[in-house]
């Protein structure tokens, strides 16, 4: 008969006695929790990490006697994650294949750089159409992201049709873009940007906002809160179908309910943050209307968007498409992958290659926040990527990880970060702290998961 | 044992045009010969056992049908056309699936994605999951009544519960030829028997079958013909109803065609 899993493990060796013992005792104690859990078909793993994310938010928020949990630091922490958060969708996709991508921060500053050139340099003085052209934004994001998926998939190729180890062709492309960016550019900060493109970054320029406002984002959390009601009625109707069971129609309920209520809660939060005073007179002034007593409303900011639209296609592509699943096939056996057909180095490059385009709209949103293009522009944030990804629980082993869980562990990451700031942590403690929590949770997860 | 006299052994000459042939296929690796020059076949509704000792290049040899490893020379041919199998693809296009002795499961996936990997079924541009778990329980069901565990990672189920699924996935898509290489290694009693049973099954449905084997019991139980291996060579293919066990072992240990074995050697067999 077959050999039980968990008993080949434990003949394994014994990972460290007392860590071990107390995450037995506290998964002992969760159990009956895990088991009403599974009649809601959730992520338990999921859970723990939002678990974790409100103990490191309440913490930091009596500390900081309640300055964290405000609308602004919310507001503020929900842009900083998400140029790290959208490139970590797609580091799950290349972690979970087995390979790894360490070019992610320069390729960001390269591709930064080259946006910042098309649309301050190349569009209006090169071919002479001038600045503020209404095409230049978009202009520049495609050109972008279709450069980076090039260089991306340029690196996946050698990956994948070369051989070569996609840890070393990828530092290699950290050394590499990096340098490029010094030999055409010449140190120069490249600035400003397109007032378009700035409200990528979710930046004020005059009276536009690079926020949806009030009422754009009650519409944006209703479109979403349709569109999971809508999911949940299709997945049971394909259950119904084919005679699976459903969820009880109370954990149906209780499911929905919870989703759409974290959506508009994000909603009303960001709509809680009134635009700065001066900011609200001038839009008052130009709609001819009084400014409210609470100001006006800012909104989701457009970053935060890009990241939802983001999150939506990568984990559609990586859980609802064959690409994914072979994704994952690759990573839990590449060899039976390539016995069932799979072709396994295309789909490699393809990982790399969408990597390149999701580091490119990482770049317009920095570059657009910081209204400029600087040489060190992403330096170091292939660790924030890699950690994001790996902190939301995908496992360097290949073939486990999710793109919620990366966007979690982004938000995890940010949030110690931005807390530490308020707290005024120097910089150095902060890494030290990072640095201890990314090992710790990794820790932790390989411990439960041996169980 | 009575032994005498030793039978002739004419290499069957199939009046048929076979479901599958393998001429003079030769693999290297590096300077080393793996398989060089075999010639077998099988009929439709055949069991073909192929055995040998570790080495022989019996699992090479399959491999080249399977499309996994290309051969370096010679010729495979499906109902007398010859045909070129440069992937595992093309193997199943033809109709030729394979169970690998190691399985070749994604640990990580569960029965239905691992049953359809590289043959999933889709609708209105995305997988169809349901589509694809009510096909497994249907396939596994015949294999397995027992089978419950249809969302968890393969990881998590024992090793007859693999083999259900690996077995699944080879039979699932209309396979006229199977490759099952070593497929009751893994098993106890009870699953080795369901296993016979199926290979039974799928015989009286037409399929031609290599059953690649280390058990000389398994493949006198399975097969109509035995095709053995020495050392990248084939000693030679016989009828089952003509040779004893002890012969066909003497054939895979001394890697000659019965007719040389002299009576001494046989008895030496048995030390």
């Amino acid at each position: 008969m077959g050999v039980s899993v968990p008993g080949e493990v434990t003949a394994e060796g014994q990972p460290a006695g007392p860590i071990r013992s107390f995450v037995n005792a506290a998964v002992a104690a969760l159990s009956p929790i895990s088991n009403g859990l599974r009649y809601l078909e959730i992520d338990t793993r999921l859970l723990g990490m939002v678990a974790a994310l409100i103990v490191i938010w309440i913490g930091f928020d009596i500390i900081s006697g309640g300055t964290f949990l405000s609308a602004r630091n919310l507001w503020n922490l929900s842009v900083q994650s998400a140029s790290i958060a959208i490139m970590a969708t797609g580091m799950v996709l290349i972690i979970v294949s087995r390979n790894i991508d360490l070019s992610v921060g320069s390729m960001l500053g390269f591709l930064g750089y080259t946006m910042a050139m098309i649309q301050a340099v190349w569009i209006p003085n090169t071919l002479g159409l001038g600045f503020e052209q209404p095409y230049t934004w978009v202009l520049t994001l495609v050109l972008g992201v279709l450069l980076g998926a090039l260089i991306g998939g340029l690196q996946g190729f050698i990956v994948a049709y070369g051989g070569v180890p996609s840890f070393i062709v990828t530092l290699g492309g950290l050394l590499v873009w990096r340098g490029l960016i010094f030999r055409y550019a010449q140190g120069q900060t490249i600035a400003p940007l397109d007032t378009t493109f700035q409200m990528l970054g979710g930046g004020i320029v005059g009276t536009r906002i690079g926020a949806l406002g009030e009422l754009l984002s009650w519409g944006l959390g209703a479109v979403l809160c349709a569109g999971i009601v809508y999911a949940q009625i299709t997945s049971r109707r394909r259950k119904r179908r084919y005679g699976f069971p459903v969820r009880p129609m109370w954990a149906e309920i209780l499911v929905g309910a919870v989703s759409c209520g974290i959506v508009l809660g994000v909603v009303w939060v960001a709509n809680s943050y009134p635009l700065p005073p001066n900011v609200a007179d001038q839009v008052a002034q130009q709609k001819g209307i009084p400014v409210p007593p609470g100001g006006i409303p800012t909104g989701v900011a457009f970053p935060v968007v890009i990241m939802l639209i983001v999150t939506l296609v990568v984990t559609f592509l990586g859980t609802r498409r064959k690409f994914g699943r072979y994704v994952y096939a690759i990573g839990g056996n590449p060899e039976a992958a390539a016995l069932a057909g799979i072709n396994v180095r295309r789909t490699i490059m393809m990982t790399f290659a969408l990597m390149g385009g999701l580091a490119a709209i990482s770049a317009a949103v920095q570059t657009a926040r910081l209204n400029a293009a600087v040489t060190n522009l992403g330096v170091q944030n292939e660790l924030d990527v890699i950690s994001a990804a790996v902190i939301g629980g995908t496992s360097f082993a290949g073939g486990i990880g999710t793109v919620p869980g990366a966007i979690l562990g982004a938000v995890v990451m940010q949030s110690l970060r931005s807390g530490m700031v308020l707290l005024l942590v120097d910089s150095p403690t902060q890494d030290i702290v990072v640095g201890i929590v990314l090992v710790v949770a990794v820790g932790l997860d390989t411990v439960v998961r041996r169980r | 044992m009575a032994v005498s006299p030793l039978p002739a052994t004419p290499v069957p000459t199939p009046q048929r045009t076979p479901l599958v042939e393998l001429r003079n296929i030769k693999v290297s690796f590096g300077g080393v010969r793996a398989v060089d020059g075999v010639t077998i076949d099988v009929h439709p509704g055949e069991v073909v056992g192929v055995v040998g000792g570790n080495g022989a290049g019996k699992t090479t040899l399959m491999r080249t049908l399977s499309g996994a490893r290309p051969p370096d020379s010679g010729q495979i041919l499906v109902n007398g056309q010859p045909v070129t199998i440069g992937n595992p693809r093309e193997a199943k296009a033809l109709g030729i699936e394979t169970i690998y002795q190691t399985l070749a499961l994604a640990d990580n996936l569960d029965a239905p994605a691992n049953v359809f990997l590289g043959r999933e079924l889709s609708g209105a541009g995305s997988l169809n999951d349901a589509a694809m778990e009510s096909a497994t329980r249907k396939v596994i069901g015949r294999l397995n009544p027992n089978f419950k565990n249809f969302k968890s990672p393969v990881l998590r189920l024992s090793g007859g519960q693999r083999q259900a699924v690996a077995i699944a996935r080879a039979i699932h898509f209309n396979a006229r030829a199977l490759i099952m290489d070593e497929p009751t290694a893994a098993l106890g009693p009870a699953e080795t028997a369901q296993v016979h049973a199926l290979i039974r099954q799928l015989k009286s449905e037409g399929i031609g079958i290599f059953l690649v084997s280390h058990d000389i019991h398994d493949v006198f139980d399975l097969s109509e013909r035995i095709s053995v291996m020495y050392h990248g060579r084939l000693v030679g293919t016989v009828n089952k109803n003509d040779v004893t066990t002890d012969e066909v072992l003497g054939m895979i240990i001394l890697g000659k065609p019965p007719t040389k074995l002299t009576r001494q050697e046989l008895a030496e067999l048995h030390g």
